[in-house]
Formats: C-alpha cells, sequence, structure tokens
C-alpha cells in the first residue's frame, strides 16, 4: 500500500513549521508499513492531477500569495479541482485555507479570487490574532499556534472544523475554529498541528488511502508522546494564552 | 538638564541593581529615556568616532564582540551594549553606564526604524534576515521594508556593511546612497547546489522572478543571481576564498590580507560574523591586518558555543532561536564529525518566541543520527521529545527531564568523563541552565562579563 502526498507551493507557502505537517503524515505512514512519496507541485509546473491522494498547502507571506493566487487561476486550478472532484483528500493550513476559499477581501484593494471548493470567505481583519488555540472537534482536542489577521466566515456547505475553547479561530467572533468540507480541512493551527493532533493526521490519512485503497482501518500506535505533548500544550495555553 | 537628570536617575538605578547583585542591562535605560525621550540621540551624539551599530537575525552579538575587541585593540574605547539588551533601553543603559569614544551597538532587528531614527551611525553593519519569531517579527519581507525604508531615510555619510550572499540583505543596499561594503564568502567548495527547506528568500527581492542558485551554504544564502531583472549578488571588498573549518574555529584566506586570518570559534557561521567584522573595521578605517590580529584571541559570547568544564567533562553552549541559527549550530556541532550527548531545552516566553512551530523548520533529522542520546527539559519540554520522535531518534535515546538541575546532572551523567556534552537551549532556557550552573559552582552570572 502506498500514500501519495503533494505539497502545494512548498517554496512560497510554507511559513513557520508546516513541514512538521507533511512530517507526520510521512512518518506515521512508514510507522505503519505504508510506503511513502511527497512531491512538491509549485508555480510554472504543469500540476498532474491524478497524482495525489492528499494535497498539503501551507501559510505563506502575502507577497508569495500574490504568485499562488495568479498560478491557481490558470490551469495548475483547475487541475486541483479537478483532484477533488476525483476523491482526493486536503489539509489547509492559514494562507493555504484562504485560497481554497471563495475569495481573499483585502482592505482597500481588490478581492483575491479562491479555488472556492471550500465554502468560505475571508476578509482582512483589523486586529492579528497571535497565541495558543485550544478548540474542542469531534475528533477529538486541537491545539496549536495561530497567527493570522485574516477573518474566514464560513458559508452553508462548510462546517466549524471546531469550537475555539482558548484563541481566536475563524475570526473572532462565532467561535468557530477551521472548516471541514468532504474530505477538505481548513484550519488556522500552523507548525505544529498535525504531530500533537495525531488524531486529525489519522483522519486525513483514512481519507487520503480511500482514493485508491478503499476505507481501511489505520493500525494504532503507541501516542504516549504525542498525548503528553499535547495535554502539555494545553495547560500551556491555559497559563499563557 | 533633562538629560542630566536623565544620566543621574539611570546611574542611580544601575548603583542600587549592581548593589543588590542583580544584572542592570536593560532597567537604567528605562528609567533614563523616561525622563529623557531623546537620550539616546544626546548621549550619542558626544561620541567623538561615532556609532557603529550592528543587525540581522542571527550572529549580532558575536560580530558586535568581535568588532569591539577590534577597536579596543585600535585604541579606542567602545560603549557597547555588551550583555546583549539590544532594543532602544539597552542602548540608553549602556550609554549612561560608561564613557567612550565610539558606541557599539547591536540592534533588535525590529527596534531598527526607531533606533536609525534617533541615531544617524557612521556605519550599519546587517548580518543576514532569516526567518524568526514570527509571533513578534511577522513576516521577513515586511521586515526587510521597514529595514529598507530606515536606510533610506539615513544621510549619505553612513556607510553601509552587507553581506553579499544575502539576497534580502544585498537589496538593501538599493535604499542608500551612500558608501557600502560588501563581504560574502567566495569559496567553491562551501555550500552545496539544493535550496533548504527553510529558505525564505527563493525569489527575487527586486522583480518576484525565481533566483538561481551556483552554490547554496545556509538556506537562502550564497552564489545567487535573478535570471530575470539581472540583479546579483554584488561584488564582494571583503571575500573568503577559502576556508578551512575545524573542531575549534577555522581558518581563512581574505582578499586583502596577506596573513591567514584565525577565527577561534568553530562553525561556517562564525566565518560569516568574522567577515562582518572585518568589513565593518573596514568601514571604520581601520587597517585590515590589525582588525584580524584582533580577531585571533576572540573569546566567545555568553551561548554562543561557549565552552564551559564540568566534572571533567566539556559544556559546549549553544543558544537557539530560530531554524537557520540552529541548523548552523548543528553543523558547527557535527561537521567535524562529532557525536555528542545533547541536553536540549526549549521554551515559549517572550524572549523565546511563543510560538514553538519552528522547531520543525529545523534540521533535527541531522542532530538525532549524529547524538548517541538527548535529555530534553524546558518549558515546552514535550514539543521538543516530539520532535526528535519523528526525527527518527528511538525513544530508548531520548529522556524528558523537568527540572533545570536535574536535568542538568542526568545529561552529565550521561556524559563520559572527557568528552563533549552539546547543551543546546533558547534564550530563556539557556538563562535558567546557566543560573543550574552557577548554582553548582561552574560558572559566573552572565552579566558580569
Amino acid at each position: 500500500m502506498d500514500l501519495r502526498i503533494a505539497h502545494l507551493y512548498p517554496d512560497l507557502m510554507s511559513i513557520y513549521g508546516d513541514r512538521g505537517n507533511v512530517i507526520a503524515l510521512e512518518q506515521r505512514a512508514r510507522w505503519r508499513g505504508i510506503a511513502v512519496e511527497t512531491r512538491a507541485y509549485t508555480a510554472g509546473d504543469a500540476f498532474d492531477a491524478d497524482w495525489p491522494d492528499l494535497w498539503f498547502f501551507g501559510g505563506g507571506q502575502d507577497q508569495g500569495q500574490d504568485v499562488v493566487g495568479a498560478d491557481l487561476q490558470g490551469p495548475n486550478g483547475g487541475a486541483v479541482r479537478r483532484s477533488i472532484a476525483g476523491g482526493a483528500a486536503a489539509l489547509t493550513i492559514c494562507g493555504g485555507y484562504q485560497l481554497f476559499g471563495h475569495e481573499y477581501v483585502p482592505e482597500s484593494a481588490p478581492a483575491i479570487p479562491g479555488l472556492g471548493v471550500i465554502d468560505v470567505t475571508t476578509r482582512a481583519g483589523k486586529t492579528r490574532f497571535v497565541g495558543n488555540l485550544v478548540a474542542d472537534a469531534e475528533g477529538g482536542t486541537l491545539v496549536g499556534f495561530e497567527n493570522h489577521s485574516g477573518y474566514t466566515y464560513l458559508g452553508a456547505k462548510a462546517k466549524p472544523l471546531a469550537r475555539v475553547r482558548i484563541g481566536h479561530g475563524n475570526n473572532g467572533e462565532d467561535g468557530t475554529e477551521g472548516a471541514i468540507q468532504g474530505h477538505l480541512i481548513g484550519c488556522y493551527v500552523h507548525g505544529s498541528l498535525l504531530p500533537k493532533n495525531s488524531w486529525l493526521a489519522d483522519l486525513l490519512t483514512t481519507w487520503a488511502l480511500e482514493r485508491r485503497h478503499g476505507h481501511l482501518a489505520l493500525t494504532p500506535l503507541d501516542d504516549a508522546v504525542e498525548t503528553r505533548a499535547r495535554d502539555a500544550a494545553i495547560e500551556v495555553a491555559k497559563a499563557r494564552p | 538638564m533633562r538629560t542630566t537628570l536623565a544620566v543621574l536617575a539611570a546611574r542611580l538605578t544601575r548603583a542600587l541593581l549592581v548593589a543588590g547583585g542583580r544584572g542592570a542591562t536593560a532597567l537604567p535605560g528605562v528609567v533614563g529615556l523616561a525622563i529623557d525621550p531623546a537620550l539616546v540621540t544626546r548621549l550619542s551624539r558626544s561620541l567623538r568616532r561615532g556609532v557603529a551599530c550592528v543587525t540581522g537575525t542571527n550572529g549580532k552579538t558575536t560580530t558586535t564582540r568581535m568588532l569591539s575587541d577590534i577597536v579596543r585593540a585600535a585604541g579606542w574605547t567602545p560603549v557597547h551594549n555588551r550583555s546583549g539588551s539590544n532594543l532602544e533601553r539597552g542602548l540608553a543603559a549602556a550609554l549612561v553606564s560608561a564613557r567612550g569614544d565610539v558606541g557599539l551597538f547591536e540592534l533588535d532587528e525590529a527596534s531598527v526604524p526607531r533606533v536609525l531614527a534617533r541615531v544617524a551611525p557612521r556605519v550599519l553593519v546587517v548580518t543576514n534576515l532569516f526567518r524568526d519569531q514570527l509571533d513578534r517579527y511577522f513576516e521577513i519581507d515586511a521586515l526587510q521594508k521597514r529595514i529598507g525604508s530606515a536606510i533610506a531615510a539615513l544621510p549619505s555619510g553612513t556607510t553601509l556593511v552587507l553581506n553579499a550572499d544575502d539576497p534580502l540583505v544585498a537589496h538593501l543596499g538599493d535604499s542608500h546612497s551612500g558608501k557600502m561594503f560588501f563581504f560574502g564568502v567566495d569559496d567553491p567548495r562551501v555550500g552545496g547546489t539544493t535550496a533548504q527547506a527553510i529558505s525564505d528568500a527563493t525569489r527575487c527581492p527586486r522583480c518576484r522572478s525565481p533566483l538561481r542558485y551556483t552554490r547554496v551554504v545556509l538556506a537562502h544564502i550564497g552564489d545567487w543571481r535573478c535570471p530575470s531583472c539581472g540583479f546579483a549578488r554584488p561584488a564582494r571588498d571583503i571575500a573568503a576564498s577559502e576556508v578551512a573549518l575545524g573542531p575549534d574555529g577555522s581558518t581563512l584566506r581574505v582578499s586583502a590580507i596577506t596573513e591567514p586570518v584565525l577565527v577561534p570559534l568553530p562553525g561556517l557561521y562564525n566565518a560569516y560574523n568574522a567577515l562582518a567584522a572585518l568589513a565593518g573595521a573596514r568601514a571604520l578605517d581601520i587597517p585590515l591586518a590589525d582588525a584580524a590580529a584582533a580577531l585571533a584571541s576572540f573569546k566567545p559570547a555568553f551561548g554562543r558555543l561557549e565552552r564551559v568544564p564540568a566534572e571533567g567533562r566539556t559544556l559546549r553552549l549553544v543558544l537557539v532561536k530560530n531554524p537557520a541559527g540552529f541548523n548552523a549550530a548543528i553543523g558547527a556541532l557535527t561537521e567535524t564529525g562529532r557525536h555528542p550527548r545533547l541536553l536540549a531545552a526549549l521554551s515559549d516566553l517572550d524572549a523565546d518566541g511563543r510560538d514553538v512551530s519552528w522547531i520543525w523548520d529545523a534540521d533535527f533529522e541531522t542532530l538525532a543520527q549524529a547524538t548517541t542520546h538527548a535529555v530534553v527539559t524546558g518549558l515546552r519540554a514535550r514539543d521538543l521529545a516530539l520532535r526528535f520522535k519523528y526525527a527518527g531518534l528511538e525513544l530508548t535515546r531520548l529522556e524528558v527531564v523537568e527540572s533545570w538541575r536535574g536535568a542538568l546532572e542526568r545529561a552529565i551523567a550521561l556524559t563520559p568523563v572527557g568528552e563533549e556534552l552539546a547543551v543546546i537551549a533558547t534564550y530563556t532556557a539557556m538563562l535558567a541552565l546557566r543560573r543550574a550552573l552557577a548554582q553548582a559552582g561552574h560558572v559566573a552570572p552572565f552579566w558580569e562579563d
């Protein structure tokens, strides 16, 4: 069995530890005896829509996001849409999450269109949300660090990924964090999201394998180190939000 | 009048702190600035030989200290924010506490615009710009622009000293109308050909097209050019044509210096710091041969590969704060084939960076392969243990010890007598470990130096 991960724009959209999510998916697959390959898909490449089981799309700086936004308006955006319609899963963080939504509306510039595969819209906010975040999701507790000034609002087709307990989440107003729509996830927790939230890593892996291998129950792993890191991070978030 | 009062109040604060056995690196400056907000401007004007400022993500403390040794050897008396308090209050504290003829100031990148608005330095050195504590500085492009705007407002009498190998730093030269000196490494054997995972500047800072590298030294540092607009690595005024790395230091062949230059600190990044200091000396009109001679007896700063003997072992203290600095330090610890035992400490207070996600960009995979055993501690010890697990360190070679003293003792016990223990820690974690070392009688508190 094998798992194929496409890392979208790793040269432009991999800010502050987003690579940790790919490391977590790769290692957990290897520990289960699943072969894994990660390929970089970046601006100027011709995307192969049939290859990926899972797309990973991290956060970027504003300037990188311009290049990426333009690339996704061309044939590469069509390839990602086709791949998702064909059953590929995706994890998108921060800027990647915004570009999977309908559009990003800056304060005083024309809206930047996104792929529109997750039913969310983002506008520039006045206050930047920076700090530890804890939220309750159906599959478990989410813990990590958020750092964004985009405020994201969910449409009818997207469900909130989690409810914020500590921190700000999507927009600081409605208590939601992230979005889940089919096999796509958007989220504002960057960096070490999947290593500490290993239940989410396994959910994405299950979805990704489903495309070519059908639904499978994953072999359980010893997650003692992961659980202790998550519990300790929750305590830190309580003490230093 | 106001300045005199501010100086007196600041000196009194300092005297009280020192009498109470405390460090006085910032508080006297806070007091002085409260009384006279223009304190730094007024006091720095009285320095006969002017002011040299050093900024950048990594290497500013070591570079400033190297420059300090160089100007002392030239017979000058520096006023230096030596204990590393590098915000405006640290400068004010240094200025009220000492008399001298030249100011040597290490500047926090984020405080560059504010300080340059108050002091027009004779020389400004920029070492490099990497991804750092994003929760504090946000994005590197935005930071580079802010520094560029501050440079554009400087008089043409200021000399810029810039790293030619860093496109983000070299681009700062576009904002300046005065004199500039560039430094860099020309040795073709230094570096590889592929960009590293943590690269921040894969795009041209002028036109945003992808940069081409014929040589990558570290992250986005290397021999670069933009095939689209033609912007390229500037000609080097101070260049290392040969770099020989050793376990305790390196030897450089530098253009315009006849004798080999000895850098008594290991690691390629310290060779860069030495080149920055030499270029700074040149900008201050100090003869390069004299500057190189002063470097040969340089002693490292707090946590910059400083060596501390403890119970028959040698502790090598390495301060880390971002992926680029971490990878450079790992390189220095392992490039000569050593396999150090490890004590690693991660904290998340303001001075460490509150977001610990950066550890996922750092090359723990190389470290995990090189190390025999790791003890981890700090306020975020569990995050660090998780990083080591995913980097492939077997759990039997990994231990979490919560207390500072306990972690230190355990790590020393696991290191055979006569061998080296690498202590890698973020800022406040290093301070805490340093206190534990002082309690055990191995070192003096850091602010005494």
